[in-house]
């Protein structure tokens, strides 16, 4: 069984001793992630995005710095705040952002959406719509890569996977039932809960038991857990990286509490009135790309011009991705009976794999 | 030569996956009681001392849970297969077997299918009351990308269930409880029963019955009553339920020129109304009277034993649906 032990903050700076490029692209990974933010926004008010829309602006440190702390192939899976991850694993903004105009080079053809990043190839197992539904799905995902490497290679398994939500999730029945079977099972899932304040417009303290403590809740299912500061993600990796470690050695669950905040509201269409807007400063004033901005040239050599330039190739990427987004086919009406079935049989035509597989630019 | 024994439906049952087990890795079973206790209704007996406890997995009771636990291992490539103690119990994993195994492959535009067999009892038990004697198949057969399964017997139950742990999309299987002992026939020799093929039970000219797993056992009861009249059913077993083999009941209507639906779920908005649709659209010309349906009544299942056999479909029921559909009521 796990034992319960509530880790201290780590001691010792990991990210460091990491080279420059590394923790200079997390920078970048971020400044691209709030860029496609901004430009979805427009895109939404624009209506060339549609349906619900779900914004990461403010959270971006969360998940660059949790991704930086596993290896490319073990699984993630999210909710529906989801492009962040999606551009965080590799996804190429360009499918990111065909997939909410609803065109057919977007990651699921046009049929997801925003709410739906899927990603094969950098092992991003969705991007779900219902609050908390991730959380048994990903106890598959650690179930199926230890299940692959000890039945069926009959080798010693290694893998994490890791399973974001938001705070809301905390109150779902199946989040609980996750948790427990990742502990009966000892399965190697990290549920990550990025606790923005907020659940839609019910602030935590109104819909979660101790939301002062949320480690508690990791204490009741026998697992090891932290409460990590999100705004930094320097922090968010040195952090991390040990859990993760732990985790992957010893085959066992872990739940962290990542304190974040979204600038925005919940979705496109939420006045935000549940809140103040001096509390929206207050956190905008730690923004996480700015802190660690002022650390890299602070502490890494990095320059206002290498900034400046970081911040203009991401524009450009970001501009090129839309038009390259808004080039896209609409998807062809043949394609509401693809992907029903994997056979066909009536009137479905069986499946085909997404174009962003195939793009040898992704 | 051919050897032919006779085997129990939960033999049959557990043959398909034993067989499978061994054929493909990738294929493990999950549910309440599976392993240790041998199966709640004893149908995976032996299987955990055959196969060890990484492949035959006791769960708690967590339906929601496990049920997701099986759809993120499908989508990385595993088969599993899922045991509902009862379908009764899936609905309180009705998000995970609805909204994510049938639609993963639409919504991730064709990267991550869902090769999953979810198994289990569904239908009246005896005297089980409401809760537990859930009929799922109208419910359930109304959501697109999942397949549907129900057995009638032995020899089914085993080439469906092998057919449908091959099968790339996820399999709604739906056995009877009052079925698990019945014994049937069953080869020695492995093979395999397709979906969408409907069956004759009973080949017959004056009207058609149609109908899936254990009502089929009450419609051969009431067509060996009709036929004492005079009037021969042919009774057609529509075997799987997505995808329904619609063509070969049509082609039995148009031979007969009435039908007759027997469908254990209730009737609004169900499996009986929507085949019954379909008769009508396709053999309009043919039929010399409406379809009519045999349905579970309109009202909760009770647990009085002699309000639940009222409340069921059985032989006198279906007897007076096919008298009135051939005029001889």
């Amino acid at each position: 069984m796990t034992t319960m032990t509530t880790r201290p903050a780590a001691l010792e700076n990991l990210a460091t001793k990491l080279p420059d490029e590394t923790l200079r692209k997390w920078l970048r990974d971020m400044l691209l992630i709030r860029e496609l933010e901004v430009r979805t926004m427009q895109a939404y008010q624009n209506k060339l995005i549609g349906g619900f829309c779900h914004i990461y602006i403010g959270q971006e440190a969360v998940a660059v710095g949790t991704i930086a702390a596993v290896k490319p192939t073990d699984p993630i899976i999210t909710a529906y705040r989801d492009h962040g991850h999606a551009l965080a694993r590799g996804m190429d903004p360009k499918h990111c952002m065909a997939e909410m105009f609803g065109r057919i080079d977007g990651c699921a053809k046009g049929k997801g959406g925003s709410m739906h990043m899927f990603d094969k190839a950098h092992h991003m197992y969705g991007g779900h719509g219902i609050v908390g539904a991730q959380c048994p799905i990903a106890l598959g995902l650690a179930f199926s890569v230890k299940y692959h490497d000890e039945v069926i290679e009959e080798k010693t398994s290694n893998g994490v996977t890791l399973c974001y939500l938001g705070d809301g999730a905390l109150n779902q029945g199946s989040f609980h039932e996750a948790m427990n079977l990742a502990g009966v099972f000892n399965l190697p899932v990290i549920y990550i809960c990025e606790n923005n304040g907020y659940a839609m417009g019910t602030s935590i303290a109104r819909g979660t038991t101790m939301a002062h403590q949320l480690t508690a809740k990791a204490d009741a299912y026998g697992m090891a857990s932290a409460s990590i500061d999100g705004m930094d993600v320097v922090n968010v990796y040195n952090q991390m990286k040990p859990i993760v470690d732990d985790c992957r050695k010893n085959s066992c669950p872990a739940f962290v509490e990542i304190r974040t905040y979204r600038y925005k509201g919940h979705s496109m269409s939420d006045p935000r009135k549940y809140r103040t807007k001096e509390e929206e400063q207050q956190y905008e004033e730690q923004d996480p790309i700015e802190k660690h901005a002022a650390f890299l040239i602070k502490e890494k050599g990095f320059s206002e011009a290498d900034h400046d330039a970081m911040v203009k190739d991401v524009r450009k990427q970001v501009r090129a991705a839309i038009k390259w987004a808004e080039a896209s086919p609409i998807p062809d009406i043949s394609e509401l009976y693809t992907d029903v079935y994997a056979d066909k049989w009536g009137p479905y035509t069986g499946t085909s794999e997404s174009s962003m597989l195939g793009d040898p630019e992704k | 030569m051919t050897a032919t024994r006779q085997i129990e439906f939960r033999e049959a049952l557990r043959e398909a996956m034993t067989e499978e087990m061994h054929r493909d890795k990738r294929v493990f079973l999950m549910g309440e009681e599976v392993a240790e206790y041998n199966g709640a209704y004893k149908v995976s007996r032996g299987m955990l001392e055959e196969f060890g406890p990484k492949r035959v997995i006791d769960t708690p009771i967590s339906e929601t849970g496990f049920a997701g636990l099986g759809i993120g291992a499908a989508m990385t490539g595993l088969r599993p297969i899922i045991e509902f103690m009862s379908w009764s119990f899936s609905l309180v994993a009705a998000d995970q077997i609805l909204n994510n195994a049938p639609k993963m492959l639409y919504m991730s535009g064709g990267q991550f299918g869902c090769p999953i067999v979810f198994r289990g009892n569904c239908g009246a038990g005896g005297q089980l009351g409401s809760t537990h004697s859930w009929c799922v198949e109208s419910l359930f057969s109304n959501v697109p990308g999942l397949k549907m399964v129900m057995p009638f017997d032995a020899y089914d139950a085993k080439g469906m269930l092998k057919t449908a742990i091959r099968d790339e999309n996820p399999v709604f299987f739906l056995e009877s409880e009052r079925l698990l002992s019945v014994k049937g026939e069953v080869p020695e020799q492995e093979y395999l029963v397709a979906f969408q093929e409907a069956l004759i039970r009973r080949a017959g000219d004056d009207c058609t019955i149609v109908s899936f797993g254990r009502a089929l056992y009450f419609c051969l009861e009431a067509a060996q009553e009709l036929a004492k009249e005079g009037i021969e059913c042919e009774v057609i077993d529509g075997r799987t339920i997505r995808p329904l083999d619609i063509e070969s009941i049509v082609k039995s209507v148009r031979k007969t020129n009435y039908c007759v639906v027997v469908d254990q779920s209730w009737p609004f908005a169900s499996l009986g109304a929507e085949i019954a649709a379909q008769v009508h659209q396709y053999c309009f010309d043919d039929l010399d009277n409406h379809v009519m349906r045999v349905h579970s009544d309109d009202v909760p299942a009770p647990y009085a034993y002699n309000l639940e056999q009222e409340m069921l479909p059985n032989a006198r029921k279906i007897c007076q649906a096919v008298r009135s559909a051939t005029y001889n009521a």
